[in-house]
């Protein structure tokens, strides 16, 4: 059990250094199109050619055969030019980013000289290359997920305290307002919160409006569940006892009671983080969530809408495996969670 | 019956609440239907504050709502600005369909989930159940949205099923068995998708409920008297434990409605997701919320459902019913 969840802590800890510092690991900028490039395979990389094995890899770039107009043939269209090796080089100086939002700085794990192109998982539509997108694009989708289950625990958090706490019709409203908000298919509520809200607004502002209404869709289960901890903690007897020392409502909370809903709370969170992540990730995209051209996993998927798409370049559906990679860690997290969480109370 | 009536109006208490909030939110919207229409220089200013006050928008909220209910009372849950009728027969003409998929969905879901929950919790601990758990908790963690995109991805890239609205182009010519028999095609692939979201859960809670009454002292104690292992199963665990799993029909419908909304936007299946949707797009208020009140309708109606399953199933309910009383 411990090694397990040393591996979860592991993986998560890689998944988000590499999103955070998706600047150094993305070789290109994620809104940089290539017109010439549209829909390009992955780059293949080879370490072997007609003079033998190299120690460095190397690529070749992609030629394509038709002109622009053959958009939607682009399908196995492209070939390698094997007249010129371009070999990757590690940390080189390419597209400028700022390094963790402040410092600003070319450097990239690896790269290819120009006019060669290390496309790993190979563009989309606009020439655009899918991993830095997809580096990027997590940025925002995680962000998103962790931002809205902030707001949703710590809605829920103060709300089910103050109606376990304090009881009464206190209690009864806000748990008939939970029931409210919990009898709506989530998916339906969060459509019609979110038609009333502007559409086209700058990327920062959807994105505290999004996590704000995911947030806001979601606290009313976390309210029930530490409403129910704060409820079995009033009547303990260190609790009534610390009471009768003339300790405060607010001293009592933060001594006493809060420190039992913890457990319950990294739970949740680990629970929810994945599910809000895909709420994004579903009204990005219906087209209500991030524009483009700033990527998130959402509309980096919604080209797949379109059949053709859907079927012909498969590497697009590399923001799906992303998201499932996400769930899955964050799940397996939540249910050790889970586990540790009733082995302690039992 | 006391019990049912007392859940009903619980029910159009928690409609009313719905439909309430619904305003209190359009109370904080910034932007309206008209937004568009106020960047075309051809529409006058004048021209769109009488619209606003031919559909009522200038009104105060309460006023709104109060139209708004009186308006439900007749059947139509306020006027579509986009379309310009009622919104009700709008929203009915797509509610058959989702009824139509989420039902089939259900049934499906409902018809697989159970036998193999029941199963993997007899042979709890052996092989079968460790791989029911396993694949159960990896799909429990796979978003809808994944789901729909693969398996749409594999219908289209083999061309097995059906993809794309509900009939083929060539559908009115067709014979009755012919038009059943194409509908049905169409349907496969949004009612797979929808069974694939739920059916881990299902499976998860059924095995899990069904593990727990197995280890009760009474069902030790049968086994002790020496009855068989079937016996044990269908007369003495199974009506025990489909209590949990009849009041995880109420909540399993709220997920279903989700997916199913996602599906037929992803499918192209014509319900309500894809209108609803377009509503959002558009602006279009009243379409908005009657979709919202439609989903809650749905919710309620089948919790009601699993209540009154509930009451005829489940002794201990018919009991607590009759001391209410």
């Amino acid at each position: 059990m411990r090694t397990r969840t040393a591996i979860l802590i592991a993986l998560l800890a890689i998944l988000h250094l590499a999103l955070l510092f998706a600047g150094f690991f993305a070789p290109y900028d994620p809104t940089t199109q290539n017109r010439e490039l549209p829909y390009a395979p992955p780059t293949r990389v080879h370490f072997k050619d007609s003079l033998g094995f190299h120690l460095r890899p190397f690529v070749y770039v992609w030629t394509s055969g038709l002109g622009g107009d053959q958009l939607d043939s682009y399908q196995g269209s492209y070939q390698e030019d094997r007249s010129h090796e371009y070999p990757v080089h590690f940390f080189v100086s390419g597209p400028r980013y700022k390094f963790l939002g402040i410092y600003e700085t070319g450097m990239h794990l690896f790269g290819v000289a120009e006019p060669g192109k290390v496309l790993l998982f190979g563009t989309d539509g606009y020439g655009r290359d899918e991993l830095s997108r997809l580096l990027f694009g997590g940025q925002i989708s995680v962000a998103a997920g962790i931002t809205a289950t902030f707001i949703a625990l710590l809605a829920g958090s103060i709300l089910g305290v103050i109606a376990g706490y304090y009881g009464r019709w206190i209690d009864e409203s806000l748990m008939g307002v939970t029931e409210l908000f919990l009898s709506l298919p989530w998916l339906y509520f969060l459509l019609g919160v979110r038609a009333f809200l502007p559409l086209h607004l700058s990327t920062i502002r959807t994105f505290f409006l999004l996590t704000g209404v995911i947030g806001l869709i979601g606290w009313a289960r976390p309210a029930r569940l530490v409403r129910g901890v704060v409820l079995s903690a009033r009547n303990r007897n260190y609790v009534l006892a610390a009471h009768g020392f003339g300790g405060s409502d607010f001293y009592l909370l933060r001594r006493h009671i809060l420190p039992e809903a913890f457990g319950l709370l990294l739970t949740q969170a680990a629970l929810l983080v994945p599910r809000y992540i895909a709420a994004e990730v579903t009204l990005s995209f219906f087209g209500l969530g991030v524009n483009e051209p700033v990527p998130s996993w959402g509309n980096m998927l919604s080209t797949l809408q379109q059949y053709s798409v859907l079927i012909s370049y498969r590497w697009l559906l590399a923001p799906a495996c992303a998201l499932v990679v996400t769930s899955v860690i964050y799940s397996s997290l939540a249910d050790v969670f889970h586990s540790r969480l009733k082995s302690y109370s039992t | 019956m006391n019990y049912l009536g007392r859940r009903l109006v619980r029910a159009v208490l928690l409609l009313i609440g719905v439909s309430a909030l619904c305003f209190l939110f359009t109370e904080m919207a910034p932007g309206s239907f008209f937004d568009e229409m106020r960047l075309n220089p051809q529409i006058s200013p004048e021209t769109i504050a009488a619209l606003r006050s031919h559909y009522g928008l200038d009104q105060p909220l309460l006023v709104r709502y109060g139209r708004w209910m009186k308006s439900a009372l007749h059947a139509d849950l306020g006027y579509s600005i986009a379309y310009n009728t009622p919104v009700a027969p709008l929203l009915w003409s797509r509610a058959k369909n989702t009824l139509l998929l989420t039902t089939t969905a259900l049934l499906l879901t409902w018809m697989i989930s159970v036998p193999m929950g029941v199963w993997a919790a007899n042979r709890h601990g052996g092989l079968l159940d460790k791989a029911v758990n396993l694949a159960s908790s990896f799909l429990v963690s796979v978003p809808e949205l994944v789901i729909a995109v693969a398996l749409l991805a594999i219908a289209v890239r083999w061309r097995i099923l059906r993809v794309g609205g509900m009939m083929s182009a060539d559908y009115e010519g067709l014979s009755a068995w012919a038009k059943l028999q194409d509908v049905l095609l169409h349907l496969a692939l949004p009612a797979f998708i929808l069974v694939l979201c739920e059916i881990a859960i299902i499976v998860r809670h059924v095995r899990a409920s069904v593990l727990e009454v197995l280890g009760a002292p009474y069902v030790q104690a049968a086994r002790g008297f020496g009855i068989s292992r079937a016996r044990l199963l269908f007369r003495y665990v199974l009506p025990v434990a489909a209590n949990p799993a009849i009041s995880l029909l109420g909540f399993s419908l709220a997920g279903l409605l989700s997916g199913s909304l996602l599906v037929e936007v992803v499918c192209g299946w014509p319900g309500l997701g894809p209108l609803i949707l377009e509503a959002t797009l558009s602006r279009d208020l009243y379409l908005v919320i009657g979709g919202i009140m439609f989903s809650a309708l749905f919710m309620v109606g089948g919790n009601l459902v699993a209540d009154i399953m509930l009451l005829a199933l489940d002794p201990r309910i018919r009991r607590e019913a009759a001391d209410a009383h």
